[in-house]
C-alpha cells in the first residue's frame, strides 16, 4: 500500500489520516474534502488516478494543514515519529512539509522501526530536509525539476534559493548535475528529473531519457511535478521495478499533459482527469511493442 | 530631521571583508520579510541573506547590516513591532540568494523563474495564470491566492508568504512587475 505525507494550504485543517478517494475535482479523507489545485492533493489525486486504473487500493494519506509557518509540518513530523513503526506500508511518498533536518531525521528512525523497510520517495521540502541531512543515499527516488536538482548538485546549499550561481540550472547540464549530486552523496538511489526532457539516474549515470511528446507550457503549469511523483509512487508501491517505474511514469504525466492540450494557463485538475487515457495508451503500446514503452530511451 | 538621518544612512560605509557587518537573526521568515521592508524603506544599506553556519537559532534568511548602527537599527524595528532573535557580528561567509532570473517567452504568456520558483502571467491582460516550483507549505497557498489575479491587484509574495520559496517567488513577481507594468 502507498502512503503520501504532505500538507494542505489551509491553516486551520486539522492533522488527519486514512484512505484516499479522489470524487470529481477534490480528494476525499477521514470526512473532509479538499480541492485538488496542487501540492500534496494533486500528488494523490494522480496516485487515485493509477491505482484506481491498475486494480489496486486506494492511497493512504497524513495531511496537516500549513501556509509555511511550519506549526502544520512538525505536528505531522510528531505524529509520524509516534505511528511510523506500527505501519506495513510499502511504499511511502513524503512531499509538501516545512523542510526540517531535525525532525526528518526522527521520521527517517521511525521508518528504521517498520517491520518491512518500504521504498522511500522524497518530493518537494521533505526532499530538500533530506539533502541537508546527508542522508539522502538512504531514498530509493527523489523527483527534483533542474533547479531542485543544481541544489542536490550544490553540496553547501541549504535549500534551492542559495544554490551557487556557478552551478547553473540548464537543461543541457542535467547529467553533469545529476553526477555532481551523487559524488556528494547528496541524490537518492534514483532519480527522476523533470523538465523539457525527463531523466532517470542511478550512480552509474543515465537509465532512460523520456522526451516525447513536448509540450513546453507543462514547465509554467503548477503541479505537474506533483502529479509525476504521484504516478511514480502509485507505480512503485504496485511492485513495478523503481527505475522502470520512473521512465513509465515519465512518459504517463507526458501523454496526460498532452492530452489535456495545455497552455501555460491550463490547471492541474485539465491534466489529471488525462491520466487514465496516458495510461490506457502507455500499457497499449507497451504489449503491442513487446513491453518496451515508446518515447523512452535507454 | 529624518532626512538628515536618511542621508546619514546612506553615506555608511562598509568594508569589503564583512568585519564591520552584523546580521540579525529572526524566528520566521516572515518577520525578516517585514524588517526588510522597513529598513529599505528607512534607506538602510541592508541585504537579506543566507544565515552562516554557526547561528543555530532562527529562521533560514538573515539581514546583513553595517554593525555601528546596531543600535539605531534594532530601535527602528523595535518601532514597528519586530524584534530580532539576536545581532551579531559576521564571524564567515554568509550565503547568496540566488539572484539570476531565467525568463521565458511562451507567446501570448511569460514565464520568469527565480531560483526554484516560476510565475506565469498573460501578457495582453496582465493576468497570473500559473505559479510553479517550489517545495515549501506556503507554495500552495501563495498559488491559491495569487493564481486568477492581476499583477496589480494579487496580493505579493512577501506579504502573505512565510518561506524561502515565498521570497523567491516574491523575487520572480517583483521581476515580472518590473517587464509587464508600466
Amino acid at each position: 500500500m502507498l502512503a503520501v505525507v504532505g500538507t494542505v494550504p489551509d491553516p486551520e485543517f486539522p492533522l488527519i489520516s486514512g484512505e484516499v478517494e479522489l470524487r470529481g475535482g477534490n480528494i476525499l479523507l477521514d470526512g473532509r474534502s479538499v480541492p485538488v489545485n496542487r501540492g500534496t492533493p494533486a500528488l494523490l489525486a494522480a496516485a487515485c488516478k493509477v491505482l484506481e486504473y491498475l486494480g489496486h487500493p486506494k492511497p493512504f494519506g497524513y495531511l496537516v494543514g500549513d501556509v509555511g509557518l511550519g506549526k502544520g509540518s512538525r505536528l505531522l513530523y510528531e505524529y509520524l515519529t509516534e505511528h511510523l513503526g506500527r505501519t506495513h506500508f510499502d511504499t511511502i511518498a513524503f512531499h509538501y512539509l516545512q523542510p526540517d533536518v531535525d525532525w526528518h531525521n526522527r521520521v527517517l528512525f521511525a521508518v528504521e522501526d517498520m517491520p518491512r523497510r518500504p521504498l522511500l520517495i522524497a518530493d518537494a521540502g521533505f526532499m530538500y530536509a533530506a539533502k541537508m541531512s546527508g542522508q539522502a543515499p538512504s531514498y530509493d527516488l527523489f523527483t527534483p525539476d533542474v533547479g531542485e536538482l543544481a541544489f542536490l548538485a550544490d553540496e553547501t546549499a541549504p535549500h534551492p534559493f542559495y544554490t551557487r550561481g556557478f552551478i547553473l540550472h540548464e537543461e543541457n547540464r542535467v547529467p553533469e548535475l545529476a553526477a555532481r549530486a551523487y559524488r556528494h552523496d547528496n541524490a537518492s538511489r534514483y532519480l527522476l528529473v523533470k523538465g523539457l526532457r525527463d531523466y532517470v539516474f542511478d550512480r552509474n549515470g543515465i537509465l532512460a531519457v523520456v522526451d516525447h511528446p513536448v509540450s513546453e507550457p507543462m514547465e509554467a503549469i503548477g503541479g505537474t511535478g506533483d502529479t509525476l511523483t504521484g504516478i511514480v509512487a502509485a507505480f512503485a508501491s504496485t511492485g513495478m521495478e523503481l527505475d522502470r517505474a520512473a521512465a513509465v511514469a515519465a512518459r504517463v504525466n507526458r501523454l496526460a499533459g498532452h492530452y489535456a492540450h495545455p497552455t501555460p494557463a491550463t490547471q492541474i485538475t485539465d491534466i489529471i482527469v488525462c491520466i487514465p487515457l496516458a495510461l490506457e495508451s502507455v500499457f497499449r503500446s507497451e504489449a503491442s511493442e513487446g513491453g518496451q514503452v515508446r518515447g523512452i530511451h535507454g | 530631521m529624518f532626512s538628515f538621518f536618511k542621508g546619514k544612512k546612506r553615506k555608511t560605509s562598509t568594508s569589503h571583508d564583512g568585519r564591520d557587518r552584523g546580521i540579525l537573526v529572526f524566528e520566521h521568515t516572515s518577520e525578516v520579510i517585514r524588517a526588510e521592508k522597513v529598513l529599505k524603506r528607512a534607506a538602510w544599506p541592508i541585504r537579506v541573506m543566507g544565515p552562516p553556519p554557526e547561528v543555530r537559532s532562527g529562521c533560514d534568511l538573515v539581514i546583513e547590516f553595517p554593525l555601528i548602527e546596531k543600535l539605531n537599527i534594532v530601535r527602528t524595528l523595535r518601532l514597528e513591532g519586530i524584534s530580532p532573535l539576536d545581532a551579531v557580528p559576521v564571524s564567515s561567509p554568509l550565503l547568496q540568494p540566488v539572484d539570476i532570473f531565467q525568463v521565458k517567452d511562451l507567446g501570448k504568456y511569460l514565464m520568469v523563474r527565480a531560483a526554484n520558483m516560476k510565475i506565469t502571467v498573460d501578457r495582453e491582460t496582465s493576468i497570473i495564470v500559473n505559479v510553479s516550483g517550489g517545495g515549501c507549505p506556503d507554495v500552495p497557498y501563495l498559488a491559491a491566492r495569487m493564481v486568477g489575479k492581476s499583477l496589480a491587484e494579487a496580493p505579493a509574495p512577501n506579504e502573505i508568504g512565510h518561506t524561502l520559496c515565498g521570497y523567491a517567488l516574491h523575487l520572480a513577481y517583483e521581476e515580472m512587475k518590473r517587464r509587464c507594468l508600466p
